[in-house]
Formats: C-alpha cells, structure tokens, sequence
C-alpha cells in the first residue's frame, strides 16, 4: 500500500512547478533509471548481448579455428538452409521432442501425484518424503547422471537386482539410451513440480471440495471438476518452466550417454555442443541453438493455447 | 526520501565497479614477458609429456632466474583438449606461448592465425640437422611455412599376446600377409578361446575419435591401395571400392563377435581400458593399436606390467590381399608449435629448444613409446635398449603413410568415424554407410572438391 501511495507523487509534479517540466522530465527519469541502471547494464550485457551475438554467429560462418577464425565471413541464411538438409539436425529435432515430451509427462504426473498424496498427511510423513524427492533434485546435475549411470550399466544396480529374478543382463544406456536419460529427468525434475503443486494445491478452498463432496461427487470427480480447474494457472507456469528446463538438459545426458550410441539420444543441446566445439563450427552451433529456442517456443505457445481454450469454455 | 540517496550512490558505485570488473578483464593483454606459457594434454596414459615439461621447468628456471615457465596440463580426451587449446587462442591474453599439438591440426590453426611460423627459428637452430625429411612435411603448412618442430612419430600396427596366440594354436611369431590371414588367426583364436577372450580389437566409432579414424579405418583403407585424398587433382576421393572393404572389415568383426560388442567398443576409455587392463589380464588378442602402446607398460606407466616384454609381440598390418609392399602403417605424431602471441617469441624458441634437446628426445621416444624424428636420438644406445621393438617399427617407417591433414580433415574424420559407427551397429551396410560418407563429404569441402576413385 505504502508502495502505491508514492507513485502517484511525481506525476504531480510537472503541473505543479510549470515551466520547469524538462528539468522534473529528466528527474524524473533519473530517479529510475539511476537505480536500474545496475541491473539493466547487467542484463543487456550478459543476458540481450550474448543472445544478439548468437543471432549474428548463426548467419556467419564463424568458427573456433581454421581459416573461418581468422576471416569471418557473413553467410546469410546457409547455416539455416544447411541446417533443413541435415538429417542428424531431423533425428536430433525428433529425440528432443520425445526427451521433452516424456519428461514433460512423467514428471506432471507424478509431481502432481506425489502432492496429491501428501496432502492431509502427517507432518512427518511430507518431510519424510519431501527430503527424499527435494533430494534428488538438489544432487547436482553431474552427480545425478552418475548415480544413473552406475544404476543402469552393465555391472550396475538395476542389473544386479534383476539377476536375482533370472533376468538377463544388458547395459540400459546401450539398450534404450533415451528412455534412461527420460527415467533420470523425470527422477531428478519431480520435486519441482511436485513443490509447485503442492503450493497450488494449498489454495484450493477447501469448502469448495466440501460441497462437492455432499452433492456425492467421488474422490476422482472432485479431483477433476473442482481441483484442477482451481489449479490450472499453477498447471501452465509449471508446464513452461519445467519444458525450458527440460529443453536444455544437457549435462545429464552427456554424463549418461554422451548422445550415443551413434546418435539414439542426441538431442538439439548435445548436437549444438558437438557441433559448436568438437567441430568448431560456431556458427551452424549457433543456428541449432536458435532452433532449439523455435522448439521450446512452440511447446510455450501450445501450453497457452491449450489452457486459454480452456478457459473459454 | 533521504534513504534513497546511499542506496543511488551505492548502486552507481557498483555500476562503476561492474564496469572496472569488466574492463580488468578484457584487458589482460600486458602479460608478463618473462613467462612462457605451456599447454600440453596428460590424459589417460599418456603422461610422457607431463613428465618431460615437469624437467624442463625445473631445468630451465634453475638456468634463467627471472624466468618462469607456466605449465597448463590439460585432462581432456584429444578433441576437447583442441577446444579448450582454441577457445585459449581465440583470446590474445589467454593464448599460450607454446602449444603440443597433433601434427594434423596445424593446417587449420595457421589458417586461423593462431601459430607463429618458426622458419627463422629453425633455419638458425644449432641441431635443426639431426631432424630429418618426414618430419618438415607433417609441420608444414600448404603455403610452405613451418609451424612447429616435432619431438617423434609413430607407426601402427598388430600388437599381439603370443600366450593367447599359442594357446589358441596360431604359430608364433605371427605373421599375417593379408587381411585373410588376419581373420583366419582371430576366427581360430575365437574358437579355441571362447568368450573369455576378445580375439581382435579395431577402433572404430565416434567415442573412439580420431584412433577410429586413424588407427583402425585408414590402417585398412591404406591397405587397398586407395587413399582419402588424391594429392594431383587436391580432391577428396569419396567412393573407392577400398572405402567400402575397409567397412566390411570392419562388419566382419562385429558382425562375427570377433571383437568387444559394440557398447564396449562404443566407450570413450576404450584405449585405456585395452591397454592397461584387458592387454595385461589376457583378455584381449590382437589390438590394431599404435606403435606407443608400451606407455602403458613401462615403469614409469600408471599401472606397470614389467612382463609384457615376454608376452607382446608387435607385427606389421598386411595390405588386403598380400600387395606390395605387402605390409602398411599410417604416422601421425604431435609438435611442439608456437602461439601468434606469444609475448617474447625467442625466450618461447629457447624453452622449446631445451624441451627438445637430444637428452630429452630420447626420454621422450621411451615413455611415449615414439619413433624418434632426431637421427641422434633413433641411434642412442639407450633408446635403443629400452625400446624393443625399434627394429620392427623402423622398417615400418618406410612404407608408413600420412593423413591428409587439410583444414577439412578433421569433419572428413567424423564423416569417417560415423561411417564406422553405423556399420558397427548394423544400423547401415558398408555400401550405404559408404554412400552417407559420400554425402557429408561434399557437404563439408563442397561439391567440386571431391571425385570418383
């Protein structure tokens, strides 16, 4: 309240002083832009400049070394052109879809489950099992794709386990590489949207699901009439956060399987970081991180979509 | 109201500081002239360098007070270390002084303006005669300048456990002439051994990297009589009958389980693994494996094995069918080279000169298992008593032969590894594996630079 009130004040101002109206003008402008002006540097200097570089490094031929290094040379839409014919770009697009599509799902479903079931519960039992899912996504991303990796190898855990039933070993990460690194995301990026569910959840009136109840709606009609309409806005941002975080895994991927075997589980970040520095061509790298961001794009337009037809109805 | 003033002036000073912050660090340029920056790779088992430069700081230090010599040991497989080494170029201040460096990236970092020609230094070098022909031609940039000066080479080859082998009823010492006498021994050695032993190892697939390219497929290819490159029309031939048969050997050997499955194959530590623990612990054959594999087998090794002396044996790999000169190898090697900024070029030359004086060649060419550049070095008594093998790597040198090291090569190697790769999981023919090489090649050097065989 306090904020608002002070707003107000300088609009005042120029009506009140006449002709003094540049000096209060650049007043102003200085009252906000002085103690912006930290910040704002900062983002145009690390955040617009190395994006507006990105942009230009696509439509060049730039590169780490070679002739290119020494005279860079503006090549127009080429990168782009290239980048359409390449059939490892098709392969990396499809992979990135499924990654994203799988995590995506997965860790919805069981954040959204995992908070379902906590509610209502003993304050033990939510800091049993929030310490044990925050756990995870705590573990730092190298650290995660280790314990994955030792997990599904050939001599590791899951093997071991599934000797004693007589099942037959093999190496998970050889085998299906992409459903690994999906298991891991989805393992590693839960809590996230369980915490957020969790908070969303807490708001829904309880008195709303009371009534339901006595009108003898079942647990599940309550659940999909009155809970998840209430928690749709929680459901977007939760969405789209979690498909831009999931869009750039990188790390994991790479620990676990470095893309392979040949190509099973490259996804656009592991072909722009073979691109852009095994081979040393910034430029084409630059152009599938564009790609990558047309990707993550179009999945934000199809959650907003979705939840504004929603809304309509 | 008043509050806000310190909170401005606070913010204008961070401001201020941000903006000091940035500017210390683009301009890192007035560095210290008397420090000579050295980058090298000590990774795996490959720790020959690191030892040498070790002595050379000591060494070099103790006789010019004043100086320093900066090591920057970098721990990375091959290709990262060449990113981090061009990311450090890629900034004058960052660059360092001295390079070691695979002979076949020179081209392309000339090209970038990244080395220093050393011709003037190497025309008024003391010992510059010691160093023979081969060696100027793998330092030597197309238009003619040298960039480097190398400390050895290398030759390829069998590399064979004669226990195995003679348990298995293959004669010992074995003798392949032809790539069908190759499989004959490794089919035996599959028979007779079973699965406890892996009968030949080729390395192939993009973890693998360049030793695919290098070691495994144009160890074969150089076998056919074809090449990768034609050097009188500068084209890159893309569809050899010997492309496709060095795939199909390649097929043969996966596809009849006479070599690791494919996901050990496909594991980026293969190297390490085969030669410090499959070699010793007699689980592997035959390894089509460079001449410095006893690196990992010598005292000064990780994990020593003092009996390999009695156990491996080292065989020149046959040409396909037995051709003249009815055995092949391919030689790479890495140089010494010197950044475009080094801060003082002659103290960088002395530093490099010391670390390539005769005493240190030899010690070099024994812990990394080379083949000497320096006539002074392949004669010395003491290389040649600790190293072996030097007779059978010496006719090697001979017949051995390069990679085309243009700027393109290094692409053109991934289009080969990948070749390999799908042919490795079946997931393409050698023909249509042969056929997508075709394909990414043009696309990398452009559609007028390559040709029919």
């Amino acid at each position: 309240m306090a904020v608002r009130a002070h707003t107000p004040a300088p609009r005042r101002a120029p009506s009140r002083s006449g002709g003094a109206g540049a000096r209060t003008f650049w007043e102003r402008t200085a009252r906000w832009a002085v103690p912006m002006g930290p910040a704002l540097f900062l983002l145009l200097a690390f955040f617009a400049g190395p994006i507006l570089w990105t942009v230009w490094a696509s439509l060049t031929d730039v590169a780490l070394t070679g002739a290119q290094a020494a005279d860079t040379r503006f090549v127009g839409t080429a990168n782009f052109e290239a980048l359409l014919a390449d059939p490892r770009f098709r392969t990396a697009v499809v992979l990135t879809v499924v990654f994203l599509a799988g995590c995506v799902l997965g860790q919805t479903v069981l954040g959204l489950a995992l908070a379902l079931l906590m509610q209502h519960r003993h304050g033990w039992v939510r800091g049993l099992v929030g310490a044990v899912v925050v756990g995870a996504w705590v573990v730092p991303e190298v650290v995660a794709g280790f314990v994955w990796y030792a997990f599904l190898e050939r001599e590791g855990t899951l093997n071991a386990v599934l000797g004693w039933f007589g099942g037959a070993e093999q190496n998970w990460l050889f085998t299906a590489p992409l459903l690994a690194v999906v298991l891991a995301n989805i393992w590693k990026g839960t809590a996230f949207s369980m915490m957020t569910y969790s908070a969303g959840l807490s708001e829904v009136p309880e008195d709303l699901k009371e009534a339901a109840r006595v009108d003898g709606a079942s647990g599940f009609q309550v659940l999909r009439h009155v809970v998840l309409p209430l928690l749709r806005r929680t459901l977007a941002t939760t969405l789209l956060l979690i498909t831009l975080q999931t869009v750039q895994v990188f790390t994991l991927i790479f620990v676990m399987t470095s893309g392979g075997p040949g190509a099973r589980s490259t996804t656009l970040p592991l072909l722009m970081y073979q691109e852009a520095l095994q081979m040393g061509d910034l430029g084409y790298g630059t152009a599938i991180a564009l790609a990558l961001l047309v990707v993550a794009g179009l999945f934000s337009t199809v959650y907003v979509w979705l939840l504004r037809k929603e809304e309509a109805r | 109201m008043r509050t806000e003033r310190p909170f401005t002036t606070c913010a204008a000073a961070a401001a201020s500081a941000v903006l000091l912050a940035a500017t210390g660090c683009s301009g890192g340029g007035d560095r210290d002239p008397d420090t000579v920056r050295v980058v090298y790779q000590h990774y795996g088992t490959f720790i020959a360098m690191d030892t040498l430069m070790q002595k050379v700081k000591e060494e070099f230090e103790a006789d010019n007070p004043g100086t320093t010599v900066e090591l920057n040991a970098i721990e990375a497989p091959p290709e990262d270390f060449q990113t981090q080494v061009n990311l450090m170029n890629g900034s004058p201040s960052e660059a360092p002084d001295l390079i070691y460096q695979d002979t076949f990236t020179i081209n392309q970092d000339a090209d970038a303006g990244y080395l220093m020609p050393l011709d003037d230094h190497f025309a008024s070098w003391d010992e510059a005669e010691h160093v023979n022909d081969q060696e100027a031609e793998a330092v030597t940039s197309l238009d003619g300048d040298r960039y480097g000066v190398m400390l050895g080479t290398d030759v390829r080859g069998l590399w064979y456990n004669t226990e195995l082998l003679e348990e298995a009823g293959v004669e010992t010492p074995w003798e392949p002439g032809s790539w069908d006498e190759v499989l004959e021994a490794v089919r035996t050695v599959d028979a007779e051994l079973g699965d406890e032993v892996i009968p030949m190892n080729v390395y192939s697939g993009t973890p693998a990297g360049e030793m695919a390219a290098l070691q495994g497929f144009q160890m074969l290819l150089s076998g056919t009589g074809d090449t990768l490159f034609d050097e009188d029309s500068e084209q890159w031939i893309v569809d050899s009958t010997g492309f496709t048969e060095s795939l199909e050997f390649v097929h043969t050997l996966f596809d009849e389980d006479l070599t690791l499955d494919a996901q050990d194959a496909l594991d980026a530590n293969i190297g390490t693994l085969n030669n410090e623990e499959r070699f010793p612990s007699g689980e592997l054959a035959i390894s089509l494996e460079g001449s410095w594999a006893t690196q990992s087998w010598i005292e000064e090794a990780n994990q020593p094995w003092p009996e390999w002396e009695e156990t491996m044996e080292f065989v020149p790999m046959p040409t396909q069918d037995g051709q003249d000169p009815g055995i092949t190898s391919m030689s790479g090697g890495w140089a010494l080279s010197m950044g475009a900024h080094a801060t003082d070029p002659d103290l960088a030359w002395e530093v490099m000169t010391h670390a390539l004086s005769q005493e240190h060649a030899v010690k070099f060419a024994v812990e990394g298992g080379q083949i000497p550049v320096r006539d002074d070095v392949a004669e010395d008594p003491d290389f040649l008593e600790a190293a072996p093998m030097a007779e059978e790597m010496a006719e090697l040198v001979e017949v051995t032969g390069f990679r085309p090291a243009y700027s393109e090569y290094p692409q053109v190697s991934l289009a080969i590894q990948e070749a390999m790769e799908a042919v490795m999981l079946g997931e393409a023919t050698p023909q249509e594996a042969a056929e997508v090489y075709a394909e990414e090649v043009e696309g990398i050097v452009g559609p007028d630079q390559v040709t029919g065989s």
